[in-house]
């Protein structure tokens, strides 16, 4: 039996967990604790600390798990062992709070350093008011232009199955180049 | 969409970088925060837009027009403020013309030979640049960006070039701690990017910008331009800063550097060998989800 493994990154409430819950087969392992500080409490009352852990069988032969990190940068010793052997990551951002831009350029600068695999940026939440569009987004965070940055609802299993979808082509793409 | 936020997590600078880049049209309004006593995702209070402090209006990636909300920034106090108008003048054409807008008012002082077109351009401009020098050193405070609204049609608008009010806005920040989080490792290298003569086309650059631009080449790195020119750490960041917000350079890594750019980390890990089949399968496994 062969596991491949996607990692799903991005600052605190960008929409890991969701991501994962939107598209795995088994119910997300999940290793959320119930929020400790009163300033994360306000944005969702539990988090997760470990990681999140999805799964899509593909045949008998064949597995792809999905882990989410855990937000909180004080969790971040967790990310290089999550980062080993991926196939490819995702950052996730919410794109109605700009407050976490600079925390989510500096994530995937951290996971590009840590391997260097094919990656696509998901502008998460679009279905919320303040959500920036995906065009201003790639400006905000300097995304170069040979990167995907895809608009992405988390909680919609379509929009999901886009941006992983993307990441296998790209992933395709650089095999073949 | 609107893009709204805080200048505390996305600078001004940032905010002229995205407008420039992304050619818009529209106004971008400041406002004074009021406390929501709420937390932010990073933490931070929240802060609700309240009195507009600023409006800066831009017609396709260009300053077209910045005003404060306690500065009077009519024409005839614009006109004294920049010496073209004397204080006695500008009390008298007070007075006459108290309620003539701002372009007609234009129109009667040039009639009148008390200035010329050149000299209300000139001093507009002056005095829009030194509006957004003003807020470029605003460090708080929420924002928020209208596509398509613009001032009433009877201010006057001139046209002004976001890359020179970036690279001057870039100067005037001077907290070495934000230049050197952005740029902690001066082994980088510079390269111009694509097309640059187009990029540097009514570009007016310092005297120190243009060393730095001689030494461009990614065979260069920063810190041996900074040596070349005999500058601080702080001065190259500085310029730098400014020369890569206005787009006129990229940073390069130089050969040889590590992919990691954190110290002390273990070597980059390395991708998994998998064959073009076995993501061709995911892919078909995740299209019939």
């Amino acid at each position: 039996m062969q596991t491949v493994k996607m990692v799903i990154t991005g600052p605190f409430s960008s929409g890991k967990t969701e991501f994962i819950r939107s598209i795995s087969e088994i119910e997300v392992v999940s290793t959320e604790r119930e929020i400790s500080t009163e300033a994360e409490k306000r944005q969702k009352d539990a988090t997760t600390v470990a990681m999140d852990f999805g799964r899509i069988t593909v045949d008998d032969d064949l597995v792809l798990y999905l882990f989410g990190t855990p937000g909180q940068r004080r969790f971040d010793f967790m990310w290089e062992i999550l980062a080993e052997g991926m196939l490819g990551f995702v950052v996730m951002v919410d794109s109605a709070k700009p407050e976490t831009f600079r925390e989510a350029k500096s994530i995937l600068e951290t996971f590009r350093a840590y391997a260097p695999t094919p990656y696509v940026v998901a502008a998460n939440k679009q279905d919320h008011p303040d959500a920036w569009a995906a065009d201003d987004l790639r400006i905000a965070l300097r995304i170069e232009d040979g990167v995907k940055l895809l608009p992405c609802i988390a909680k919609d299993k379509e929009s999901v199955k886009n941006v992983l979808l993307e990441l296998l082509y790209s992933i395709l793409e650089e095999m073949e180049g | 969409m609107p893009i709204q936020g805080n200048i505390r997590n996305f600078s001004t600078t940032q905010l002229l970088n995205l407008i420039n880049l992304a050619r818009k049209t529209g106004t971008l309004t400041f406002f004074e925060g009021v406390r929501t006593g709420e937390k932010d995702a990073m933490g931070e209070e929240k802060m609700a837009p309240g009195k507009p402090r600023a409006k800066v209006s831009f017609n396709t990636g260009k300053l077209t027009y910045a005003a404060l909300d306690n500065q009077d920034g009519n024409l005839i106090s614009v006109l004294n403020k920049a010496g073209k108008l004397t204080d006695e003048q500008a009390r008298i054409i007070r007075e006459r013309a108290k309620n003539t807008a701002d372009k007609a008012l234009a129109l009667l002082l040039m009639n009148a030979n008390y200035v010329s077109q050149s000299d209300i351009v000139s001093s507009i401009q002056q005095h829009t640049l030194d509006v957004i020098y003003n807020l470029l050193t605003w460090a708080e405070g929420p924002f928020r960006f209208d596509d398509g609204i613009m001032p009433t049609n009877d201010r006057i608008q001139v046209p002004i070039d976001l890359e020179n009010v970036i690279i001057e806005g870039s100067r005037r920040i001077r907290e070495a701690e934000k230049l050197n989080e952005y740029l902690p490792n001066l082994d980088f290298a510079l390269k111009f990017p694509e097309n640059p003569k187009e990029k540097f086309k009514g570009i007016h650059l310092s005297v120190e910008e243009w060393r730095v631009v001689s030494f461009v080449n990614p065979k260069n790195s920063i810190r041996q331009i900074a040596k070349a020119n005999n500058m601080s750490d702080i001065e190259i960041r500085r310029i730098v800063y400014g020369l890569e917000q206005a787009g006129l350079v990229e940073l390069v890594k130089p050969p040889g550097m590590e992919t990691t750019t954190r110290p002390g980390r273990p070597a980059a890990a390395r991708a998994p060998q998998v064959q073009k089949n076995v993501v061709n399968k995911l892919i078909d496994k995740i299209k019939s989800i």
